[in-house]
């Protein structure tokens, strides 16, 4: 049976503010946070009737109790979507709410549904990294990785072993302007219509609600230099450079186009390719480099083409090596130019869409780009890209 | 302020939090109701948690906030005052106190310059209610359990504004509704839809992001892009709704509720709107209230039925009781048929039920599936839950489908010798432990039970008509029943939703023997020469939720006269055979017509010619029932005189004013000129020495 593939669109993205684990959403609940998401979705584009989505792919890396019970599903439902809305749990670590758009696209390319959300959340606080795991003990007997790859942190150490070009200084100074892009974002309005209030509460204070994240930080290069190095003695790694433990959720919609131009949903980037790709999983961190290859060759294009890039700041070394890589400046303004988890937080599987939503709005800001890329590294040793081509692009019309 | 201090409550506390809401300049104050506890134990208002409010409204209006909005905790907003701290106040003064208390907090909401919203995220009855009442804007959640203002039904008033604030915002035909007749309907409650409908909210949200939208829609309203638009209140039919209420009150209390007469009479304040006065008069009957005996007996009897109905005195460990995983029904009538039914609906397990021939078997089958159809009709029930309940009950006349039942309860004929041969039958079928419950109304379980091999499984299960309303069931336990089989007996009741007492095996146990002493002398009266009028009338005075012959039209002559007959034989001296009642039985006929004694029954008794006054039936009626209850407590058919009250309220529908019947028999002093002495130690259901 000869088909076509369809072309996928990126409709509209949401996600909460970020907390810091422990904190604003201690006694929140990971699944109202990411339906809370899917709520405000339907609520901001009223056009789309609920019985049209016809997926629900929501990541979570540890995936028990109020991560598990098939997240995907139970939010739907959760949020009020129709009984008939099906629904599933996606992981891949950091890369899930990535994964989980990709997934669905993939399936509205071959026309297996219209319309789709995609989304992901990380109570950290509630689920720190590693809990419940079971490890095989054959990763040791057989030395198939080294244990320092299931410390993230260590395979950042890893990492600027391999690139000791990349000082501690300049991991120090990408952290601090990463931190100051994303303060003057706040101040200039950019990243709050991402943003979905969350009601929060406390035994002491009674009801809240949570509107902006909670990780930023005014900071300096003195204080960054401060620091310890908890995952090696006089190590590199610090709190400063990396992205922090994190709480949050985000959401999607992606649609087939000709759906959403059916349905009058707002086009806010087209999907032009993506790629996953594994590398050695001590240095996880390298990850981006080979996926992102992957997909521009995928999507026939250069480095050159991209206008725009948002890159999951899991740590400042890996962003750092993946620019040398491709001979961008640490400064360039193509590259997070509203900072990144460095300073917003990276709640690990929730994190691929928060890239998307911010591409999305630059794209709507930078009519003269066409072309720019998701990126992120990926646990275990994996990096993961998607290209996005931007509606708004001025060349096209 | 300490002068009202109550030593035990549970104090809710107000807790404040600034939050920045998008699209406002200036934070909002967010007051936060929280007793510390989860929703079991619900917020409620002592004297400490109105200081708290106050105090979180004052630091609140210090920061000059965009608006202020009060909130609950998870379940629950408030379910209104601590009335366990009512009957500690010391005297009148300090009754008006804690209504000038409330009115003063709550008055700082509706006199705010700031706006002032209620957000209503939960249950919200009585003084939680009002607080919501006196914001300026509420915003309701789809998800809260209940919205009710119960005072009446207690014997109290919505004195915290209720009366004044809800009329002139929902008009006086609801207000009503929900202040007086509500309360006096089993205390019927308002879904979040028909509060929204009628008016007490501005907005109904979603449960699942109820804050955050409450949160958005207050900064509309501040910022002026959300428009309230409120319907006018139409004043012109005040006296004529109140004259109408009153009149359908006078008919089925005859003054017996003070509470819903001065409730009525501050809705007749509330019309010309003068909120300092109306209020006033709010702290004036409250006052009068909280002093009442009425009020007292309503206190003493929601604890009965909060407390004492979910803890039966005197059942056996809970670890005795044995699974029951199939029940057997003897018999397919409508009584059968309407247990068949709830049994299966509650423990969720095959129901097996048998008669004599196939026709009444499928008749019994037939009315339970007429039933699970109709609940489904009217959306009472999904179509899951009923497709597994036609599939759990069946009918045979094959009694072997009783062998692996655990549970076999008889409605036959109520005959001891029918019965007995019923259970000599099933012995030979079912296992030893299995329980034989018996639906009787007046025979003797022992008796029953006395040639069975295992008598100690037998035990007397008595439900009240109509089954599936009532909540009353008296559990009987025959002198050789085990605790194995009562432990099984309570556990059953309490999956079945019904509230259990323990009652000894004494002729027509406790509901029953009380009724018909009661109807007794009423019907001697009447063979006395009494016109029917006057002794139907007599007990008027009471309240009581039917008259007596409606009453014996709803048992039904016939079982009135057998459970007569029963009692007559066990107690001849107090327990009178009525030829008149045999007269009407034998007619056929109703006794009552639309509410007229029906003149056609009337002409068939045969009189005599010493008719009594309504005041003398009365007072031989209530001497009869201090004489009987204090009988039975001295024979140990309860434990005490709470269990005949609950079984009163709860199988009879007796009301609260009158705490189920001892404490009014008290307070009229009934219960000493008759037994020497009182049910119950002077301010345990009444105003204290």
């Amino acid at each position: 049976m000869p088909r076509e593939v369809r072309d996928v669109v990126f409709v509209d993205g949401v996600r909460t503010p970020f907390g810091k684990a422990g904190g604003m959403y201690a006694n929140t609940r990971a699944d109202d946070l990411v339906i809370r998401c899917i709520r405000e979705l339907l609520r901001r584009n009223p056009q789309l009737p609920p019985e049209r989505v016809e997926e629900v792919a929501i990541a979570a890396t540890t995936q028990i109790g109020d991560q598990g019970l098939t997240i995907g599903r139970t939010a739907a439902l959760l949020a009020g979507l129709p009984k008939t809305v099906p629904g599933f749990a996606i992981d891949r670590m950091c890369a899930g709410a990535m994964t989980a758009v990709t997934t669905v696209a993939s399936g509205i390319a071959m026309g297996a549904y219209d319309v789709a959300i995609a989304g992901g959340v990380e109570h950290m606080g509630r689920h720190p990294m590693g809990e419940g795991v079971d490890p095989n003990p054959r990763i040791i007997a057989e030395k198939l990785v080294d244990p320092s790859a299931l410390v993230m942190g260590a395979t950042a150490e890893n990492l600027h072993d391999l690139v000791p070009h990349i000082t501690k200084a300049r991991t120090d100074a990408f952290a601090l302007a990463s931190q100051q892009k994303t303060a003057k974002a706040y101040a200039n309005g950019k990243l709050q219509d991402d943003l979905v209030p969350v009601a929060i509460r406390d035994a002491e204070g009674g009801w809240g609600l949570a509107g902006v994240d909670e990780a930023p930080r005014d900071t300096s290069l003195e204080k960054l230099a401060t620091l310890k190095t908890p995952f090696r003695p006089h190590g590199k790694v610090t709190a400063g450079n990396a992205a922090g433990l994190n709480d949050g959720a985000t959401a999607s919609l992606l649609a087939d186009e000709a759906t959403a131009r059916e349905l009058g949903l707002p086009i806010a980037m087209r999907l032009v390719s993506f790629g996953f790709v594994g590398v050695e999983p001590e240095v996880m961190g390298v990850g981006p480099i080979p996926s992102t290859e992957k997909a521009l060759r995928l999507a026939g294009l250069s480095i050159d083409d991209i206008g725009l890039f948002e890159l999951n700041e899991a740590f400042a070394v890996q962003v750092l090596a993946f620019l040398d890589h491709f001979g961008i400046a640490d400064d360039d303004p193509r590259v997070n130019p509203w900072g990144g988890a460095i300073a917003i937080g990276h709640p690990l599987a929730s994190s691929g869409v928060r890239l998307m939503t911010q591409l999305a709005r630059q794209f709507a800001e930078h009519p003269e780009v066409r072309y720019g890329v998701t990126a992120m590294c990926i646990g275990i040793g994996m990096g993961g890209t998607v290209i996005w081509e931007n509606p708004h692009w001025e060349g096209a019309k | 302020m300490s002068a009202l201090a109550a030593p035990n409550e549970v104090v809710t506390r107000a807790l404040l939090r600034s939050v920045t809401v998008p699209g406002l300049d200036r934070p909002a104050a967010l007051i936060t109701l929280d007793n510390g506890f989860d929703h079991t134990k619900p917020n409620t208002f002592g004297p400490a948690g109105l200081t708290s409010l106050d105090e979180a409204i004052t630091a609140a209006l210090a920061a000059d906030p965009a608006f202020i909005a009060v909130t609950g905790k998870p379940y629950i907003f408030c379910v209104g005052a601590d009335i366990v701290g009512l009957p500690q106040l010391a005297d009148r003064a300090q009754a008006l106190e804690i209504g000038r208390l409330g009115h003063r907090v709550f008055a700082r909401l509706r006199e705010s310059t700031v706006p002032t919203f209620a957000f209503v995220n939960g249950a919200a009855m009585g003084g939680g209610l009002e607080l919501a009442l006196h914001c300026h804007y509420r915003t309701l959640s789809g998800g809260a359990a209940a919205l009710a203002l119960p005072e009446v039904s207690l014997g109290l008033v919505p004195g915290w504004g209720g009366t004044q604030l809800l009329p002139n915002l929902i008009g006086i035909p609801a207000a009503t509704q929900v202040i007086i007749q509500n309360p006096l309907m089993q205390n019927k409650m308002l879904k979040p839809k028909q509060a929204a409908e009628m008016g007490i909210a501005d907005v109904l949200l979603e449960p699942a992001d109820f804050l955050e939208r409450s949160l958005e829609w207050a900064a509309g309203v501040v910022r002026g892009q959300v428009t309230v638009t409120r319907p006018e209140v139409d004043k012109d039919m005040w006296a004529g709704v109140l004259y109408f209420a009153r009149e359908t009150l006078n008919q089925r209390l005859h003054g017996a509720v003070p509470a819903a007469y001065k409730a009525l009479d501050l809705l007749e304040t509330a019309k010309d709107g003068d909120f300092a006065a109306g209020t006033a008069a709010e702290d004036e009957a409250l006052a009068d209230l909280v002093f009442s005996e009425e009020l007292r007996s309503g206190l003493y009897a929601f604890d009965l039925v909060q407390r004492r109905a979910k803890r039966p005195a005197g059942a056996p460990d809970k670890g005795l009781a044995r699974p029951v995983t199939k029940v057997g029904i003897v018999g397919a009538g409508l009584m059968a048929s309407q247990l068949a039914l709830l049994f299966a609906r509650r423990l969720q397990v095959p129901v097996v039920m048998t008669d004599l021939d196939q026709s009444r078997v499928d008749k019994g089958v037939g009315y339970v599936h007429t039933q699970i159809e109709k609940a489904v009709t009217k959306g009472r029930m999904d179509k899951g839950t009923a497709a597994k309940l036609y599939g759990l009950v069946s009918g045979t006349v094959d009694k072997s489908a009783f062998a692996d039942a655990d549970f076999v309860i008889e409605a036959v004929f109520e005959d001891l010798g029918v019965k007995k041969q019923v259970w000599a039958e099933l012995e030979k079928i079912v296992s030893p432990e299995a329980v034989l419950a018996t639906n009787t109304s007046s025979l003797s379980i022992t008796e029953m039970a006395a040639e069975l091999e295992h008598p100690e499984r037998v035990v007397g299960f008595h439900f009240f008509n109509p089954v599936a309303v009532l909540p009353l069931l008296e559990i009987v336990r025959g002198e050789r029943t085990d605790d194995a089989t009562l432990a099984t007996a309570f556990a059953v009741g309490k999956q079945l939703k019904k509230s259990s007492v323990l009652v000894k095996d004494a002729p027509a146990f406790v509901v029953n023997r009380l009724l018909t002493r009661f109807l007794g002398t009423v019907f001697a009266a009447v063979d006395a020469g009494t016109p029917l009028d006057v002794a139907n009338s007599a007990l008027d005075p009471l309240g009581l939720p039917m008259r007596p012959l409606a009453l014996l039209q709803l048992v039904g002559p016939a079982v009135a006269y057998h459970v007569g007959g029963t009692l007559h034989t066990a107690y001849p001296d107090r327990f009178g055979v009525s030829e008149n009642l045999k007269r009407i039985a034998d007619s056929g006929k109703p006794i009552v017509v639309d509410d007229q004694v029906n003149d056609e029954v009337a002409t068939l008794l045969v009189v005599g010619d010493q008719p009594l006054t309504a005041e003398q039936v009365r007072q031989n009626a209530l001497d009869a029932l201090a004489q009987e209850i204090r009988l039975m407590l001295d024979e140990g058919v309860v434990a005490e005189a709470q269990d005949i009250d609950l079984c009163m309220i709860l199988g009879a529908g007796w009301p609260f004013h009158l705490g189920g019947v001892t404490p009014y028999l008290d307070r009229s002093g009934t219960s000493e000129r008759v037994t020497g002495k009182r049910f119950l130690p002077r301010g345990a259901a009444s105003l204290p020495a």
